[in-house]
């Protein structure tokens, strides 16, 4: 039963692909073996029938390389106009991608997917702004010829002896709901062409005697029909995982290429393609990185592959380690890998075995379960490897050989005149010396060289018979032998060492690099502090200017964030919003819009996309390819802490709110009780009033009146509070600073409490000659007004209330102090809350008045304090700092 | 009541205007009411009235806006009623010509007293040669400055100052105003002279310099020299 049961995960894999498929458009190719078979004239036929049936069919872009019967069969079609490009002086025509993803037709007709575009469009290739017009749900028909599949290109150019330029991934393929073989027989397409239904007349002869010629086109149509049926069967096989019907399910193979930056690895990727598919197996591009530095050209290359090996649809990985054998067994083993493939070595067997033995032969032996296959290279490309620049171990200048030679030269020297004192032996060991210096400070070239050199100048300098290079004694042959030996040995050891060193610091600074970016970013308080941490560090480590640009909502701000150092124009912000809207890379060095000035890359989430940063690198080449790591692995990091940081910020306002929601139910439940009391003695009072029993009496008159004023009073105050409350949280307090006289502040808040010290004695005791203090007066005043209003609400009448002033540097100190009852001592801290009344007390205040106190106090960065006093009473001490001295005063002129 | 001084009443609330009418015309004034700006220019334009009491937040022109088109052609005394409390807001309407200033809610004892005040000062007095009030007795002639009968000495800047003071007797001066008088325009903005100077007058004539009763602080806007009748 077992066996029959679907695999789960080949089941996901196939609904997922089936319903990704439902969202994007249809596509569907029209394939021939080559030019002329009618591929164009099958699609426009086919979209004629569609537009009968009433879909919304227009011609994106068609070429009728002036076919009477194909243009008659575009006239009745709805044609788009075409993005006219100027390139180096003339101007060339493409399909114009944007006015088709405006107009959002049903289907437009694409001709020629593996066409290449001028640059200067969005993307390089047709088959990239295909996949785009898929992606928004648009349906598309297209044309392509079996010569253009990657994995076919090679076999092509083997068979043909032409290669081919314009591929288009195999992915397309994969990606096509529907493949319609234009067959014709190669008898039937070479009448065609000598009736001049394919090229203009002149082309035709050069046409037929090259590539159109019989076995060629048998060739291709053979590889045209296998491919078809290998889809037709991929078909099948999809469609009863779906409908999941037991069959051949998927293989449990998986398969791993080794890849280099050699030529070689483009054959051996394809081979391995083409294999995987036939298996329906996954598989894995892997490049070993060693510490061999690579040149320009082959980074270039090394790319090339990486990128084939992706748009192949295999997983590309890179490994760092010196030991390739071993870093790929190991990878394998992980990853469960079934079959490993390798390219054929191209040393001979003596170097190879100078080497430690071939790669192929190490792989083999430790495989163990693991199957190797050894895929030989296409012979054409053979000359290519060998016209590559050698890969130097770290290339040693001239100028090191030089330096190299002249160590030699000074040592030898130095023996010639020591030799007398200390014997041609010596000499030996001290020559050797120096090769082991050379080899660690200058490579392995300048070590071999200076071996060589300083075992030439010992044999004829010191060993006698002294200048020739005839050793006479048998020991000192040995010795000379063992000295050529051994300095060769050491020197090339050393540099070795020296290698794996730097690629120990290398690593190490990598390391370093990721761990500072990591820490400073965790460390970092906010968004800005972030960004601004990433563009300092990613600057410093790539030598580039950044730029971010975040989402204002759902579209992203054509302002780049302020920290950013990379200026952002408009038509790089179109670059940027492409890479944002799509979530790939866009700009230079990319398919995308490469002739951008800088790079854009969405700085993805496994959720979305929270921005893009845009990188404009100082050097003119793109970065090698463990930079790039690095810098994927910043973005990451980065994407992920944006997104944390919009978490959070989200997060915080929740809390904000509920906060402020539970401020204000403790708001209500205290004011309402403040609020209510007034108005309801001033509602009892006049109504009272209106009574005319009770209006006869003046007294009662009076005492009402009054009560109405006080109630008044009371809700007013409230009111202030409630003001200076929300005023100071919400952070809208402004100091309007002046220099002031606190005792004329004290002098003015006093008088507002008349009444209140008519019923208590009232002393105030003000140090003469105060300084001015520089703060905000009406804020001041109000501090002590609302200190003393708290002496007068909650003390006896009769109490004695003192205001002491006194200078007492750095600050002015105010004491306010009463004889009332004080507050019990775990109160003191508390009553400056908000809200908080000593319990039992007799209310009256808003329990705002000393919490306003404080927080304006705070604001002046002046301190308030309350303490009980002996035997009773208490005290309030305001201590204000004195900053400054005011600029003189000047008499009139009068 | 109808003989006594008329009075406008500009402000949009009716429940205001009811019951300033009430206690004004207990008062003696005649009261006249606008609740729109544009009819307050148009009625005080009609009625000449005396005194105008005039609310910053009008509907449809901003009482400074009403303020200033008075002032371009008459000198009615005109006290602004307003909730606005800022002391920016104070300071504008002054510096815009206001006589005097109340925040609401305020009381009617007050709002009387500030009435008196500016009315005193619209009808043109024959210039007083002696200013008395409290203990304070100030020969302008003469130039004699005299607390409880005894001489006291003051700087010429201080001098200058009282007799600012005493001209405007009262009446809210603001701090510009003050310092472009004494000082001159150029000194507008040095408020800390004021702190000074005001702190060494009120040691000389004051009884409680801690608690002044003559030279009143209007926080944030200015000052007051204070008319007392009675004599301590």
């Amino acid at each position: 039963m077992d066996e029959l049961r679907p695999d789960p995960d080949a089941l996901l894999a196939a609904i997922q692909k089936d319903e990704e498929r439902q969202q994007r458009g249809k596509l569907k190719i029209f394939f021939g073996m080559a030019a002329g078979v009618g591929k164009t004239y099958a699609m426009l036929d086919a979209a004629h029938q569609l537009k009968q049936d009433g879909v919304d069919v227009v011609v994106g872009y068609v070429e009728t390389h002036k076919r009477a019967e194909t243009e008659a069969l575009i006239s009745g079609l709805e044609v788009m106009p075409r993005q006219k490009i100027e390139y180096r002086g003339a101007v060339l025509e493409e399909m114009d991608l944007d006015a088709i993803l405006e107009r959002k037709p049903q289907l437009v007709l694409v001709d020629e997917l593996a066409h290449t575009n001028v640059p200067g469009t969005r993307h390089t290739k047709r088959w990239q702004d295909v996949e785009e017009i898929l992606e928004v749900g648009i349906d598309v028909y297209t044309t392509v010829n079996v010569q253009h599949f990657e994995s076919r290109a090679d076999t092509v150019r083997q068979i043909t002896g032409v290669t081919v330029y314009e591929t288009v991934p195999d992915t397309m393929l994969d990606l096509a709901d529907e493949i319609e073989l234009i067959d014709l027989s190669p008898e039937d397409l070479r009448k065609r062409l000598a009736e001049g239904k394919v090229y203009t007349p002149e082309r035709i002869e050069v046409a037929a005697s090259n590539f159109f010629r019989t076995g060629n086109l048998t060739a291709l149509r053979e590889m045209a029909l296998r491919l078809t049926a290998e889809h037709v069967d991929h078909k099948l096989q999809d469609y009863m995982q779906l409908k999941r019907i037991a069959g051949p399910w998927k293989s449990s193979e998986r398969l791993m290429v080794g890849i280099s930056p050699s030529p070689f690895s483009e054959q051996l990727i394809r081979w391995t393609r083409r294999m995987a598919y036939n298996l329906e197996a996954p598989w894995l591009a892997v490049y070993v990185q060693t510490a061999k530095p690579l040149h320009p050209e082959e980074k270039d290359r090394l790319a090339h592959n990486l990128a084939l090996a992706r748009n192949l649809g295999g997983e590309v990985l890179t490994v760092v380690g010196d030991n390739i054998q071993e870093v790929m067994l190991r990878l394998a083993r992980q990853r469960n890998i079934s079959q490993i493939v390798v390219g054929k070595p191209i040393h001979t067997r003596l170097q190879a075995a100078l080497r430690g033995g071939s790669l192929v032969d190490k792989l083999v032996r430790a495989s163990g379960d693991i199957d190797v296959f050894v895929v030989t290279g296409d012979p054409i490309s053979k000359p290519q490897v060998n016209a590559q620049p050698r890969a130097a171990t770290p290339h040693s200048s001239v100028k090191q050989y030089v330096l190299a030679a002249i160590i030699v030269a000074t040592v030898t020297v130095i023996d010639l005149i020591a030799v007398p004192f200390i014997g041609y032996q010596a000499v030996g060991l001290t020559e050797l010396f120096a090769v082991l210096l050379i080899a660690a400070y200058l490579g392995r070239g300048p070590a071999l060289l200076a071996a060589f050199l300083s075992a030439l100048s010992w044999n004829f300098l010191f060993i006698s018979p002294r200048y020739t290079f005839h050793i006479s004694q048998l020991q000192d042959v040995i010795l000379f032998l063992l000295y050529f030996a051994i300095a060769i040995f050491t020197g090339n050891l050393t540099a070795r060492i020296r290698r794996q060193e730097r690629q120990a610091r290398y690593n190490a600074d990598r390391t370093l690099a990721l761990y500072t970016l990591a820490h400073e970013i965790a460390t970092a308080v906010n968004m800005d502090d972030v960004l601004q941490t990433a563009v300092t560090q990613l600057s410093s480590v790539f030598d580039a200017r950044i730029a971010f640009l975040l989402p204002d909502g759902e579209t992203l701000n054509p302002r780049p964030h302020p920290v950013s150092t990379l200026p952002i124009d408009e038509k790089d912000f179109s670059v940027a919003r492409w890479a944002f809207d799509n979530g790939k890379p866009a700009g230079r060095f990319t398919d995308t819009l490469p002739l951008a000035s800088a790079q854009y890359l969405p700085l993805n989430t496994p959720s979305r996309t929270v921005g893009v940063i845009g990188i404009g690198l100082q050097q003119e080449e793109r970065l090698s390819l463990d930079q790039e790591v690095l810098l994927e692995t910043f973005i990451n990091q980065i994407a992920l802490v944006i997104e944390r940081e919009l978490l959070d910020e989200a997060a915080e306002q929740t809390a904000m709110l509920q906060e402020s929601e539970r401020l204000s139910t403790t708001l209500l439940n205290s004011i309402s009780h403040e609020l209510r009391t007034p108005i309801a003695a001033i509602m009892g009072s006049a109504t009272s009033l209106l009574d005319p029993q009770t209006a006869s009496s003046q007294d009662a008159r009076d005492e009402l009146a009054k009560d109405i004023r006080e109630s008044a009073d009371r809700l007013n105050r409230l009111v202030e509070n409630l003001l200076d409350m929300s005023r100071l949280e919400s952070g809208r307090l402004q100091l309007k600073r002046e220099w002031c006289d606190l005792g004329e502040i004290v002098g003015v808040a006093v008088q507002r409490f008349e009444r209140c010290f008519e019923e208590r004695p009232l002393h105030i005791d003000v140090e003469p000659n105060l300084p001015l203090l520089l703060v905000d007066f009406v804020l001041i005043e109000q501090v002590i007004v609302n200190l003393l209003d708290n002496a007068c609400t909650y003390t006896p009448i009769a109490t004695q209330v003192q205001i002491e002033l006194r200078h007492t540097p750095p600050v002015l100190e105010l004491v306010i102090h009463d004889n009332g009852p004080g507050v019990p001592a775990e109160d003191l801290e508390k009553i400056f809350d908000k809200f908080y009344r000593v319990p039992g007390r007799t209310s009256g205040g808003t329990g705002l008045g000393l919490s306003i106190c404080r927080g304006l106090v705070e604001a002046h960065g002046g301190t308030l304090t309350a303490e009980n006093v002996y035997p009773s009473g208490l005290r309030f001490v305001l201590r204000l700092p004195l900053e400054g001295m005011p600029p003189p005063v000047r008499e009139a002129e009068l | 009541m109808s003989d006594g001084a008329p009075i406008l009443v500009v402000d949009d609330e009716v429940q205001i205007r009811r019951f300033l009418r009430i206690s004004l015309e207990a008062n003696g004034y005649r009261v006249h009411e606008a609740a729109l700006g544009q009819d307050a220019l148009l009625k005080t334009a009609q009625l000449r009235p005396e005194l105008v009491i005039l609310d910053m937040g009008l509907p449809d022109i901003d009482g400074l806006e009403v303020l200033r088109r008075l002032r371009e052609w008459t000198k009615t005394p005109v006290i602004i009623l307003s909730v606005r409390d800022s002391d920016r807001d104070k300071v504008s309407a002054l510096d815009a010509g206001a006589d005097d200033y109340l925040t609401k809610p305020f009381s009617m004892e007050e709002l009387m007293a500030r009435l008196r005040v500016a009315q005193r000062h619209a009808q043109p007095d024959p210039e007083e040669p002696i200013f008395r009030s409290g203990d304070l007795q100030v020969d302008l002639v003469r130039r004699i400055v005299t607390v409880r009968d005894e001489p006291v000495k003051l700087t010429p800047t201080e001098y200058a100052l009282l007799r600012l003071l005493i001209q405007h007797a009262g009446k809210v001066l603001t701090h510009k105003q003050i310092l472009r008088e004494v000082w001159g325009p150029e000194y507008v903005n040095e408020t800390h002279y004021l702190r000074v100077y005001f702190a060494q007058l009120r040691q000389k004539i004051e009884h409680d310099p801690a608690v002044p009763r003559l030279l009143l602080t209007e926080a944030g806007v200015g000052y007051r020299l204070m008319v007392e009748d009675r004599v301590q």
